[in-house]
């Protein structure tokens, strides 16, 4: 069966009518602009472990977010119902922020749109696969993963996905909507030997259909990389600890671009001047190899999306250009205050919370040099594939990832695996310290999740390999 | 807002309902639990109303057994189409999935029988200006605190209030309402010489209005907090002794809490593993889960599945006294529910805390920074670099350099290493400081030693 892509007001019960009226209300003297969000979310998820699919949860949630904003001010209100009262009740307390007196303006006639993109045109939703088809998957990936080595004694695998409906209503007349599928499949074991207890993750997803897990064995492919990890780090040493350069591995490493750079980039934190990066607009941030974009137009991404939870198209950001801060990403308020142009990054995690701005899918463009030359610059230092989360303190920029899979380098030649170590850096600072670019840029397997605020959104990283001159590594071993 | 929440016995109703359309629809057994609540939150950024936040949310979860297979589902969408479907549906998703021996409810017979008032709920409704009032008040308080203040990320008064109806198909009925009220703001300071900005915030959370600390203290505090960052420097790479402020020792009890509960450790993802009855600290090491705790920010009459909270003794005298247990990862274990079932709306159960901490000891926690003669004093830590399964630790930190037992200057852009294990076997002295503002809460600890990488 074919989805249909087309999401319209009445799949929600509702008529052009009551949205309207609706922003009639909301929309009163001093009220700049309105919108009204509506959405409605069916997700499900099966889990994996002891060799049996025992977990299976559903779950379905609807309602409507309303905003209204005025100068700097924003007044939200969300219910879970959709009835007109409800939109009432809502409308009224995002009016209220503006304090201005009741009785609305009038809102021009709306005018319906569809998104210029289709960047995930799914014909069958993994939704529609029956969760016996899923439950079969899973069942395959434990068998796979125990056939990788004997000494893997757990696997733990989930796959998750969600089909969100979204029509978003605003005063200036727009109404467009959105099907937004996206799904994740992800793989843990642990391994044993001898005492000895280690784990392994890998995984990937986007917004894409079953198929894409099937095909070509990604689902097996996932299974023995967590496996693999989890065996490699049975004979991970400590790590070391101090200053050293490290070289990072393409891909998931990018976090560090996501962590360094991309927060600090959010308009909001630079409109209120509270972002590490709030002066240095046009000034050098990274060595002259680096040129970093956030693009959310990428077909089947993670992050990517054909409008923002706002309605604006998404687009290709160009963050840093060739070392020099060219951009920030911006939301419909933050845009509006500061003068500068929809970057398509407004996004909010659902109709319960505001939109704000938020990155889709941040990575640094290819440079020229061989991954291998780049490994042989090294005399002694840190080789980093994997990592686990990162966070950064938007206002001094100092962030941290972790690795999960990390080699020493000695003379040139990546040699033993290390235990997990956080690396530590000052966001500003730690791109101008990359004097290698690799000509291998590559994008995550789609597992990111990045949180603000309280709420978490989807999106992707890439990063071809590159050399860092120094950063802290936080090993155990001075 | 507008409305008050439905009458509880509509909610009653609709659970017995719920499982009985489960039963017709071939269930074994079934629970049901239907959430509902409102809230109120302001946002004030340097005086003015930044945001203002309300909404009113329902949901109900169902979760069935179709004798050893189980599945769960939630809704926010209460209408009769919506519920027969979302039973339907459920018990669709459980024949989909294996059989599992040790699936099921807890038996019958070890259900709460009491449901005692646990002062969880304060029914005082602060009118929007009011708290946008109290907003402000917090953030004036800790903009005129000191001149270097100069910025500030906002200031936040949260109200919220809700309840939990829980029922499940051996007859078992309970309810309880809660309610919380928070206040927090986050400066900016700047440095006079180089411009260098940073930022700290502090918060309070109760569960009575009138018991919240006032906006003026807390203001203060997020200021004095963020001031004392100001000209933090690197420091090199060393083996020194750690002493950890409240916030961040409250985090080690956080990765504790992790390691013995149950899932973790049938699926031998802690490492924990084994060591029950076994010495995990010194003798002054007492850990408790005490989900009775009145007026407690973790406290519940029942948990997710219908069982009576308790008080457990996690850590007695150093040695590890008993993991933290729901019906599912006991059976797993082969012992019975510590009532640490936890449950969202939309999901299974799993286990969690209720108020989980580590007793006080004796010392002042300025006794213990001067029994330090060279050391760092954490009150910062960021990042996930913690893996439960092995217990390494290495995670990026801020604070203080402690030099002849007095805190010197501030340090930053650094991480702190070592093994989980190890750190909780070289707790050396324990603070006499513990304060509840979360469902987990620390005294300030020293550890013996640790790794600081830096320059």
């Amino acid at each position: 069966m074919l989805t249909p892509r087309v999401v319209e007001l009445d799949q929600f019960g509702l008529s052009e009518r009551d949205i309207r009226s609706a922003l009639g209300k909301v929309k009163v003297r001093d009220v700049d602009y309105a919108d009204l969000y509506f959405e409605s979310c069916v997700s499900e998820s099966v889990s994996m472990e002891e060799g049996i699919v025992k977990r299976a949860v559903k779950n379905l949630s609807q309602g409507v977010g309303v905003r209204a904003t005025a100068g700097e001010k924003t007044g939200f209100a969300y219910s879970d119902e959709l009835t007109k009262r409800d939109l009432d009740i809502a409308a009224d307390a995002a009016r209220y922020i503006a304090g201005s007196p009741q009785g609305g303006l009038p809102v021009p006639a709306t005018h319906r749109e569809r998104p210029a993109r289709d960047l995930y045109p799914i014909d069958a939703a993994v939704a529609e696969v029956a969760t016996s088809e899923r439950v079969a998957l899973l069942n395959l990936i434990d068998a796979e993963a125990r056939r990788y080595d004997p000494r893997i004694k757990n696997v733990m695998a989930s796959f998750n996905h969600e089909c969100k409906r979204i029509v978003v209503a605003t005063t200036e007349g727009l109404v467009v909507g959105d099907l937004q599928p996206l799904s994740r499949l992800q793989v843990t074991c642990i391994a044993e030997e001898g005492g000895n207890r280690q784990v392994g993750t890998f995984g990937g997803g986007g917004r894409v259909g079953f198929d894409f897990y099937r095909d070509q064995g990604q689902y097996l492919r996932y299974a023995r990389e967590a496996a693999r990890q989890a065996i490699l780090n049975l004979s991970a040493v400590e790590a070391p600890a101090g200053v050293m350069p490290v070289v990072l591995a393409g891909g998931w490493p990018g976090i560090l671009l996501h962590e360094a750079i991309g927060h600090g980039l959010e308009a909001d934190f630079n409109r209120r001047k509270t972002s590490a990066f709030s002066h240095l607009m046009g000034k050098r941030v990274a060595s002259d190899v680096c040129t970093i974009v956030d693009d959310g137009t990428l077909p089947s991404r993670r992050g990517s999306l054909n409008m923002d939870d706002e309605g604006t198209a998404t687009s290709r950001t160009v963050l840093i250009e060739r070392g020099i801060l060219r951009g920030y990403l911006t939301d419909r308020l933050n845009a509006r205050l500061m003068g500068l142009p929809l970057t398509g990054n407004g996004r909010r995690e659902s109709f319960q919370s505001v939109p704000l701005p938020r990155m889709t899918n941040t990575f640094m463009l290819a440079g020229e040099s061989d991954p291998q030359d780049i490994l042989r610059s090294v005399k002694r230092g840190l080789y980093a594939v994997s990592f686990g989360g990162g966070q950064v303190d938007i206002t001094n920029g100092k962030f941290v990832f972790s690795a999960s899979e990390a080699y020493l380098i000695e003379e040139g030649v990546v040699t033993r695996p290390v235990k997990g170590a956080t690396l530590i850096g000052s966001g500003p600072d730690i791109l101008t310290k990359v004097s290698m670019v690799g000509h291998d840029l590559k994008l995550d397997e789609g597992i990111g999740t990045c949180g603000k605020d309280g709420q978490s959104v989807p999106v992707g990283v890439g990063l071809p390999t590159i050399r860092i001159d120094e950063i802290t590594v936080g090993g155990t071993k001075g | 807002m507008d409305g008050a929440l439905q009458p509880v016995q509509e909610f009653r109703q609709l659970a017995a309902d719920m499982l009985a359309r489960a039963k017709q629809h071939g269930a074994s057994e079934a629970d049901v639990v239907i959430a509902d609540g409102q809230n109120c939150s302001v946002q004030v950024r340097l005086s003015a109303v930044d945001r203002l936040t309300r909404a009113r949310e329902k949901r109900l979860g169902l979760r069935v057994f179709l004798g050893k297979r189980s599945a769960s589902a939630a809704t926010s969408d209460f209408s009769r189409e919506s519920l027969d479907r979302l039973v339907s549906d459920t018990c669709a998703l459980a024949s989909a999935v294996a059989e599992d021996e040790v699936s099921g409810l807890p038996a019958g017979d070890v259900m709460a029988q009491d449901c005692p008032d646990l002062d969880l709920y304060d029914a005082t409704e602060l009118a929007t200006e009011q708290q946008i009032e109290l907003a402000r008040r917090t953030e004036a308080a800790a903009l005129a605190e000191d001149p270097r203040i100069t910025n500030s990320e906002g200031a936040e008064f949260n109200s919220s209030s809700g309840r939990v109806v829980l029922g499940n198909s051996h007859g078992f009925l309970g309810e309880y309402r809660s309610s919380s009220f928070s206040v927090s703001v986050s400066p900016v300071a700047t440095e006079p010489g180089n411009g260098g900005m940073q930022r700290d915030s502090w918060y309070a959370v109760q569960r009575k209005f009138a018991r919240l600390a006032s906006p003026e203290s807390v203001g203060q505090e997020a200021a004095r907090r963020t001031v004392r960052r100001l000209g933090s420097r690197k420091i090199s790479t060393m083996r020194v002794p750690v002493v950890f402020d409240q916030e961040t020792a409250g985090s080690l009890l956080g990765h504790l809490c992790g390691a013995v509960s149950g899932y973790a450790l049938y699926k031998g993802a802690s490492f924990l593993i084994g060591q029950l009855g076994k010495r995990l600290a010194p003798d002054g090491v007492t850990v408790y889960d005490n989900g009775r705790m009145p007026g407690g920010l973790g406290s519940r009459p029942f948990d997710g599945e219908g069982l009576a909270t308790r008080a457990t003794t996690v850590v007695e005298r150093g040695l590890l006294a008993s993991y933290l247990l729901d019906t599912y990862s006991g059976r797993k274990l082969g012992l019975p529910s510590t009532g640490n079932a936890s449950r969202g709306v939309g999901e299974g159960p799993s286990v969690g805390p209720t108020n989980f901490y580590l007793a006080p000891g004796s010392s002042d926690p300025s006794e213990i920074i001067q029994s330090v003669r060279s050391g760092l004093y954490v009150t910062e830590l960021i990042g996930f670099g913690v893996n439960m399964v092995t217990g390494d630790y290495s995670r990026g930190a801020a604070g203080f350099w402690i030099e002849n037992g007095e805190l010197t200057y501030p340090v930053e852009e650094i991480t702190i290493a070592g093994h989980l294990k190890q750190i909780f076997a070289d707790i050396e002295m324990i603070g006499n400081d513990l304060e509840f503002r979360g469902r987990i809460a620390s005294p300030t600890v020293k550890i013996r030693e640790m790794t600081i990488a830096g320059n």
